[in-house]
């Protein structure tokens, strides 16, 4: 349900296109400049979510940023590879398949995922699971407002999510990086809850590729990888699904993998993290506890030991 | 005159000032974009997998001037000396991105020494180049004596294989480059089995 966030915030206090765009430029000075054109690029329709002063006292990254350093090994194992390949995956028409235990079970075109839904703007923190982190004022709507269009059955406890597997569109998957297609999973009770978004938009403008389009999850408590991309399947399931980098490797990427210093990845340490766009002498902050939103979802781990089950 | 003696001709003339002095130009280039927006939005990690990235081709193409004299007859004996303190300066400077401008909390660095294999592994790869760096001048050649400073400058062979390890052990995912730098390093230790033990010293 859209509106759930109340703020004292108003249009006034929004910050004009122009400025944001020319941040950037005020940051890294004479290199900005020559950036700007790339960014500015034609302007894409404005999607007019409705701002709901979530993440207001947070600094967003810039667009550059968000748009050109990615982890999307679909199209390659470069941070720059999504921005250079993504534009080759075709995102128009897109349907998500919703399956398993729900009443309304099929495939559901754009047009009928966003039929009655409100955009919002949510700015989270983003944190991934190398240690460095941004801010993305994303648009989308709570994942548990299409988990109630499907209808979901009881016994139900987990849902699953599959990205697109296009070897055409995507170079990434010819290689066996990982097992292909990436899929991801939330206990129901986190699928519901309101911070859990499905984003199809950032800076108010429709998702760009390489962040995921047409349609993405936004988990902000848990570690990057956990948002899954480009989804095309989303199923309810009763047991614990399989989900991808803990194929890969289970004791380095766990299937809750909340962010949380206290728990070190075992190639290295999570107590830090560096924000992107400090330049070449940023230094490292100290990673907050569920990414910072420990008084929003503590409760949903009460009793869990969050080192076993990370 | 054939080509290989032509070029064997050339390369002779090159001095190893020359080669230290071209040797300055990428990583300062380096900084300099850096510095000025030119590697991207997180430029400490663009500049750190940059130099380790230089260290370990330049330690490759050290490993390589023997086999490459023996099969091949291209001779760059005399540069690769040059080469190898070369390769140790990226190594150092590899080092000293991670550890001022990458890390740069001194808990976290000693931490991340004893606890992050990867680390442990790559700074062991450092280490066992300093003896090396230290003694690639005449002074300790002649002090050593040929035999002991040719048993001492094996070292190289473990230090490239623990460097060359520390890029595969980094990766996420199953990624092919790290595996590539490890099959040619194991090619050219490899050769090292074959090549007449009579050696030259350089």
């Amino acid at each position: 349900m859209a509106g759930r966030y109340k703020s004292k915030l108003t249009w006034d206090d929004v910050t004009p296109k122009p400025v944001w765009l020319n941040r950037r430029q005020l940051l890294a000075g004479g290199a900005g400049a020559l950036a700007l054109g790339s960014i500015a690029g034609p302007a894409a329709a404005s999607l007019g979510a409705q701002k709901t002063g979530y993440g207001a006292d947070l600094e967003p990254n810039t667009l550059e940023e968000i748009t050109s350093y990615n982890n999307f090994y679909e199209f390659g194992t470069d941070k720059g590879d999504p921005a250079r390949n993504a534009h080759m995956l075709t995102t128009e028409p897109w349907s998500v398949e919703i399956d398993g235990m729900v009443d309304n079970p099929g495939s559901y075109s754009m047009e009928q995922i966003l039929d009655g839904v409100t955009l919002e703007e949510r700015i989270y923190r983003f944190r991934c699971v190398e240690r460095w982190s941004m801010v993305v004022p994303w648009v989308g709507f709570e994942l548990a407002d299409l988990l109630e269009k499907a209808g979901v059955q009881e016994g139900a406890k987990y849902v699953a999510f599959e990205t697109a597997l296009r070897p055409d569109e995507m170079p990434g998957v010819r290689s066996p990086i990982i097992e292909w297609p990436y899929v991801e999973g939330l206990r129901l009770d986190e699928a519901m809850h309101p911070l859990t978004i499905l984003a199809t938009g950032l800076y108010d403008e429709p998702m760009p590729n390489q962040n995921g389009a047409p349609i993405r999850l936004v988990v902000p408590w848990k570690y990057g990888y956990k948002s899954i991309k480009s989804i095309v399947r989303i199923s309810l399931v009763a047991e614990e699904p399989p989900t991808a980098w803990n194929k890969y490797a289970p004791r380095e990427y766990g299937f809750y993998s909340n962010v949380n210093p206290n728990r070190d990845h075992p190639r290295w340490s999570q107590k830090y993290e560096r924000r992107i766009g400090g330049g070449l002498f940023a230094k490292q902050e100290p990673t907050l506890m569920f990414n910072g939103y420990e008084e929003e979802v503590a409760s949903l781990y009460e009793g869990m030991d969050l080192i076993e089950f990370h | 005159m054939t080509f290989v003696q032509k070029l064997n001709m050339t390369l002779g003339r090159v001095p190893p000032w020359l080669l230290y002095s071209v040797a300055v130009v990428p990583p300062v280039w380096l900084l300099w974009l850096g510095m000025t927006g030119g590697l991207g939005v997180e430029p400490i990690k663009e500049l750190e997998h940059k130099l380790g990235e230089l260290a370990l081709q330049l330690f490759i193409a050290t490993l390589a001037i023997r086999p490459l004299r023996e099969w091949v007859g291209i001779n760059l004996m005399k540069q690769r000396r040059a080469l190898g303190v070369i390769t140790f300066a990226y190594v150092a400077l590899h080092l000293l991105v991670w550890l001022v401008l990458d890390v740069g909390i001194l808990s976290e660095i000693w931490a991340d020494i004893v606890k992050r294999p990867y680390i442990t592994v790559g700074m062991a790869a450092f280490a066992l180049m300093i003896p090396l760096a230290f003694t690639s001048n005449n002074l300790s050649l002649r002090k050593l004596g040929p035999k002991k400073w040719r048993s001492l400058h094996k070292l190289t062979y473990p230090a490239v294989l623990l460097g060359a390890l520390h890029y595969v052990m980094l990766a996420k995912g199953f990624q092919l480059e790290p595996l590539i730098y490890m099959g040619v390093v194991l090619a050219l230790l490899a050769l090292r089995l074959k090549l007449p033990q009579k050696t030259a010293v350089a």
